[in-house]
């Protein structure tokens, strides 16, 4: 059932929250032994919830647009005395002392917070296997990983043990997931979604947003999430856009580019794209097509150079904002006979691997007689991506992409070499990189029989126009490749 | 930072330097460690030396996808109820989640390396 039927039903009285949640919790009971999609299910608290909303039907009012929907969080936003982990032993057992403005949004609209999802380390990964508390599985194969670095978030949605999750993306860590898994994945626009008290990675890059599994429910998680917030100073100054009131209105006339350089069709672009991928991102493009839009080649050529800018640019601002894992102020602490080894002994034992190795390259990006050729550098490439798509959105509405350029892959294969698992987020990265919105829709499945994710961007603000292409390539979707998942 | 006049890509990562960052990084690595850190560390940055050909005299740098104002708030207290007794609590909460504290501060071992 999907989230807005449920809310319908909560809104008229003929369900109960309580109904609803205890089924989820029943689902979870059932199939987290095996996927391990969550950090923590807070099930007293989620009942409690319940009844409450309950309660304000029972006395004739209106808990809101999402009332009684069980909504997963991904274990990097502040949950007020409940713990926040980040997939991080550093954090293990920390309790915010507030909570984010989303979890707050989600409160007013009458959601129900069901629990914390696993996630790569501090958000860097794009395999879930990067968590301190084991891997996810991908509950479309358990031999796969579900994607990441929100793979907890993609998971909990694909295996029905939430109908809405909210993930973060910094590099594409909703939209990858969310490709992987078969379910819907959105990046909004850089500062729709309110970051405060969500724990930093890249801050000129993080961006919370909603996994769904339809298009319409997506859209009714981030209108409630999205809006302006004044304790975010990145937060962008407007109301969150009308997204279920234009779902319907189709994509005649819209002009929609297939960015080349990043979908293995051009002559000057990325390699590594399986053939079965470009095959069903050439179907979704007939699909826009045949509903009225036109749709042609694109070029972004420097979207070619993102990759390697992005690796440059997130870990020299993770560098900064994980200098704050000191053992002085939150989580663990390693004792040692003074601060500074107390500070080397605790993020020793604290963070895994894939942190230090991006704490340690972006120390060095950072450093001096590195800066220029690095970080200096990578900004300017930024720049050139930033002129690259505003050029493109000349001439077109949208732009297409695979989201990523392979399905699932298997757990364990690309853990060893770094280098092999950041090419996952070849699509992604641009968008981060410019601040504009895109998001994944699955669109049939691979040779494998695994999902298919195509990614629609859209400019800054574009998420309108950029949503009812989504629902064109899903109607497409569910009538040609039989593949949605809609449980 | 200052500008460097000289932008061409440094040569391959050592073994000491990644030494030296871990150091500045607050990180204790093995020495097998350090060894397997050099050879990954060395890889994404010989991926990100494809920058190099491109023509970037003259590229203004981007840092932020926003064009970034200072944002100021009314001067009143907005974490915590304003009142003094809910404040307290905010900041009995915030203690409560450090690893060690004392009368109201965050406690850690002696700074300068001298007995407490």
């Amino acid at each position: 059932m999907s989230a807005l039927s449920l809310a319908a039903s909560v809104r008229s009285g003929e369900r109960s929250a309580r109904g609803i949640v205890e089924e989820h919790l029943a689902a979870i009971a059932d199939g987290e032994g095996e996927i391990h999609a969550f950090n923590l299910v807070t099930t007293d608290a989620a009942l409690e919830r319940a009844d409450r909303v309950d309660a304000v039907v029972a006395q004739g009012g209106d808990p809101g647009p999402l009332a009684g929907v069980p909504v997963a969080l991904k274990d990097n936003m502040c949950t007020r005395g409940v713990p926040t982990t980040c997939g991080s032993l550093i954090l293990d057992g920390w309790r915010p002392p507030y909570d984010a403005t989303v979890v707050e949004r989600l409160d007013a609209a009458g959601a129900v917070i069901i629990g914390k999802t696993n996630m790569d380390e501090f958000a860097m990964g794009s395999s879930t296997e990067n968590s301190a508390f084991g891997p996810t599985l991908n509950p479309r194969d358990t031999t796969r990983v579900p994607g990441g670095s929100s793979g907890g978030s993609a998971a909990a949605v694909a295996a029905g043990f939430t109908p809405l999750s909210l993930g973060s993306d910094t590099g594409g860590s909703i939209r990858q997931p969310a490709a992987l898994c078969g379910v819907v994945g959105v990046k909004p626009t850089y500062g729709a979604v309110s970051r405060y008290g969500l724990v930093a990675f890249a801050s000129s890059l993080d961006q919370i947003g909603p996994f769904a599994r339809n298009v319409a429910d997506a859209a009714l998680l981030l209108e409630a999430v999205a809006g302006h917030d004044p304790l975010d100073s990145t937060s962008i100054p407007v109301s969150a856009p009308d997204l279920l009131g234009v779902l319907d209105r189709g994509v005649e006339g819209l002009r929609v580019g297939i960015i080349e350089e990043i979908s293995g069709s051009g002559p000057t672009g990325l390699e590594g794209f399986a053939p079965d991928v470009q095959s069903r991102l050439a179907e979704a493009a007939e699909a826009l097509a045949a509903a009225g839009a036109v749709v042609e080649k694109a070029s972004v050529p420097s979207t070619v150079f993102g990759l390697s800018a992005y690796y440059v640019i997130a870990p020299a601002e993770a560098s900064s904002n994980l200098a704050r894992f000191d053992g002085v102020r939150f989580g663990l602490r390693v004792d040692a006979e003074n601060t500074v080894d107390m500070n080397a002994a605790t993020r020793t034992a604290g963070f895994g691997d894939e942190v230090k190795r991006r704490i340690m390259l972006g120390t060095y990006a950072l450093s001096a007689g590195y800066y220029d050729a690095y970080y200096g550098k990578s900004q300017k490439v930024r720049t050139l991506i930033v002129e690259d798509f505003a050029r493109a959105y000349q001439s077109f509405d949208l732009l297409l992409s695979p989201t990523a350029p392979t399905t699932a892959f298997p757990i364990g294969e690309k853990v060893d070499d770094p280098m092999l698992m950041y090419l996952n987020d070849v699509c992604t990265i641009p968008s981060n990189l410019a601040g504009h919105p895109a998001m994944s829709v699955p669109f049939g499945v691979g040779d494998d029989g695994l999902p298919v994710g195509v990614q629609v961007l859209a400019p800054a603000n574009g998420e309108p126009s950029m949503f009812r292409a989504a629902a064109v390539l899903e109607a497409a979707a569910g009538g040609s490749a039989g593949s949605r998942h809609d449980s | 930072m200052e500008p460097d006049a000289d932008t061409s890509t440094p040569g391959r990562i050592t073994r000491d330097d990644v030494a030296y960052v871990a150091r500045l990084a607050r990180l204790n690595l093995t020495d097998s460690e350090l060894d397997g850190f050099t050879g990954q560390l060395a890889d994404v940055l010989e991926h990100a030396a494809d920058i190099e050909a491109l023509d970037l005299d003259g590229v203004a740098p981007t840092s932020h996808p926003l064009p970034l104002a200072n944002v100021l708030r009314a001067d009143v207290p907005t974490v915590g109820p304003a009142e003094e007794a809910d404040h307290r609590l905010f900041c009995d909460e915030v203690l409560a989640a450090a690893p060690a504290a004392e009368e109201s501060r965050f406690r850690v071992p002696p700074v300068l390396g001298e007995a407490p």
